[in-house]
């Protein structure tokens, strides 16, 4: 059968079984709105944490970024993991005992004040912005690039998908379907990698397989290594970046991935608190499953893609390749007119342009598998971006109708009428995130990356130094966040917008990317709390019997 | 209050001892000491390489059901003394 009919076929499906997950799950309070009633099992709370989690980005992008930077692609892998034990010993069994629906719900309790609130409330909206702009996009990519209609109609059909069930379902609708998106997504992600594995090394389990040899008897890393050698590009295995910044980089992710708000009003939704702990356990397993799995694709991708195009006659390349250059993801330029194509580190020579999201979506091409799989891989990306995009809509919506109106402007608001303020707002979240997914300012690419900076900068420090110090006061936490956003956002429109004077590389202070610098303002955050509390005076005894009692096991 | 704060303090102590272990196998092994790891190697892979990619999450995941099964049992303890 013909590929389009597979993937309208896929996509279909897949589309009527979240829309029916959200019809019957449909949220009937603002409990269930905002945190699914405190009701759902940590294994379904861990599969709709690490949909929620992965996005367009680590399905598509994140093995190609990986299989062009090597070593140095590890950031992410262990970034983007490693702020799971962060999450589960640090925060969120606290967070759920103290049992209330929003992170800036537990900032301005805990810090006994608005102002902390109304802080929370900024930089939960930045943050999530920042990142809910990018998966609009990335949803209108992947329509664009798997059913042939331009961008704009793709983020319109995702728009109207995302408005249908996170309006209408909530967080308790949405938890649902992310369940039935990670299922679909990690099963397309799979597939193809096991297959790949088996043609290229004969093992089954792509993690082993990339350390084992090929049919040659050669390691494949050792390979790899020797083939980016020889044509100039650094060794696979070891890294470009300067060990500091891989450093920075790698805890600015940790620390930002514990600090995002759509990640942790997650373990709110669970009945107690060793669900909490239950839920981020199974969460990191479910996510590890593709994150472990994205290193040996990009491995074996890299290496096939060298294989087949170094110095071989264009004219006989696969088809694939003719096909992905249709699309402009790959390019061919013969610079000295040889009919070969030259794939080597200098750019003078260099013939081929290859764009990162190749590397996976060429997969089921490469390993000749059949269509239904490509199908299969256009409904999983989709599950990706819409699951991640819904997330960020909740945490936008009750951001403004319960911290905002609620909290803040309008407390006596009915519960009612909070519900009706909960879905406009999501309805106006979504239609400003389609407008800059349709007109993406230039810097979306660059800021999802820093959404995590923004949340390392902000909300880490001020969260864990509510929980594990009686003495930090609403002064030092207000201060630290304020102050750590701020040089966080300076930091970044300097070095990525040419802001403020601008700058290159050679700038850097210390020599750590803009990427990397969320951990430097974390520090700064702390430092400034810490001292600004000294000075000023520690919480009453009804905050210390708050912290007491957040510390204290489930059942008092 | 003495069994609170007991709770409380062997709840810090598995995670000083949790944390270290986190800090030691994806900044410690997967980047200050990468290159160092990279000599030995490990089937076909480099040592440090395989902790930046592969061990280090694999023992994250172990990290947390670790934290799940000790915390579970320091619950049930807590319970019974009461």
């Amino acid at each position: 059968m013909e590929l389009q009919y597979w993937i309208w076929i896929a996509v279909g499906l897949s589309f009527t079984l979240y829309i029916t997950i959200a019809i019957i799950t449909r949220a009937s309070s603002t409990g269930e709105f905002y945190i699914a009633g405190k009701g759902v099992p940590p294994i379904a709370n861990g599969m709709a944490t690490a949909a929620d989690w992965m996005s367009a980005a680590s399905f598509i992008s994140m093995a190609g970024i990986i299989s062009f930077n090597g070593y140095d692609g590890s950031v992410y892998l262990m970034g983007w993991t490693g702020g799971y034990v962060l999450l589960a010993l640090l925060l969120a069994p606290y967070l759920r005992k103290f049992g209330k629906f929003t992170v800036p719900d537990f900032i301005g309790d805990r810090y006994y004040s608005n102002v902390a609130r109304g802080v929370a409330v900024f930089c939960a909206l930045i943050v999530s912005f920042t990142y809910i702009a990018g998966q609009m996009r990335g949803v209108g990519v992947v329509f664009s690039r798997y059913l042939e209609v331009d961008i704009t109609t793709g983020v319109l059909i995702g728009m109207l998908i995302v408005l249908f069930y996170a309006v209408l379902g909530g967080m308790k609708g949405i938890t649902y379907t992310q369940v039935a998106q990670y299922c679909v997504l990690i099963f397309a992600f799979m597939l193809p990698a096991i297959f790949i594995s088996l043609m290229v090394t004969g093992n089954v389990i792509p993690q082993i397989g990339f350390g084992s040899a090929g049919s040659d008897g050669v390691y494949l890393l050792d390979k790899l290594d020797g083939l980016h050698r020889e044509l100039g590009f650094h060794e696979y295995t070891t890294g470009k970046k300067s060990t500091l910044d891989v450093f920075f980089i790698t805890a600015a992710l940790m620390v930002g991935t514990a600090g995002l708000p759509h990640v942790i009003v997650r373990f709110f939704t669970v009945k107690k608190v060793s669900d909490a702990r239950k839920s981020a356990g199974w969460a990191l397993l479910f996510i590890a499953i593709l994150y472990t799995t994205a290193p040996a694709v990009a491995v074996f991708s890299r290496t096939n893609l060298i294989e087949t195009v170094s110095n071989k006659p264009h004219a006989s390349l696969p088809q694939w390749f003719d096909k992905w250059e249709a699309t402009g993801l790959i390019s061919y330029d013969d610079k000295n007119q040889d009919g070969l194509v030259q794939y080597v580190a200098d750019p003078q020579i260099n013939e081929l342009k290859v764009d990162a999201d190749i590397m996976v979506l060429a997969n089921p091409e490469i390993a000749d598998l059949p269509n239904w799989i490509i199908a299969i891989m256009a409904a999983g990306a989709l599950a990706a971006a819409l699951s991640t995009a819904a997330g960020l809509l909740l945490v936008i919506s009750s951001s403004v109708s319960h911290d905002l109106i609620k909290k803040m402007i309008k407390p006596d608001v009915s519960e009612k009428q909070e519900l009706i303020a909960a879905r406009l707002s999501a309805v106006g979240a979504v239609m400003l995130a389609a407008y800059f997914g349709i007109n993406p300012p230039g810097f979306v690419a660059a800021t999802v990356a820093l959404a995590f900076g923004l949340a390392a900068a902000s909300f880490f420090p001020a969260i864990v130094m509510g929980i594990f110090s009686k003495k930090m006061n609403k002064e030092g936490a207000v201060a630290g966040m304020v102050v750590g956003i701020l040089l966080m956002l300076f930091y970044m429109t300097k070095f990525k917008f040419g802001w403020f004077g601008g700058g290159s590389e050679k700038d850097w202070w210390f020599g750590i990317s803009p990427e990397g610098f969320g951990s430097f303002a974390m520090l700064v955050n702390f430092i400034v709390s810490i001292t600004i509390s000294k000075f000023t005076p520690a919480p009453d005894e009804e905050i210390q019997k708050l912290i007491e009692n957040i510390r204290k096991p489930d059942d008092e | 209050m003495d069994n609170k704060n007991n709770y409380w303090k062997t709840n810090l102590k598995y995670l000083v001892i949790l944390l270290t272990i986190w800090f030691t196998v994806s900044f410690g092994f997967g980047i200050l000491l990468a290159e160092r790891l990279n000599q030995i190697q490990m089937g076909g892979f480099k040592l440090g390489f395989w902790f930046a990619q592969q061990g280090a999450i694999y023992i994250f995941v172990i990290l947390i059901f670790v934290y799940i099964y000790l915390m579970n049992r320091l619950d049930q303890k807590f319970k019974n003394q009461k």
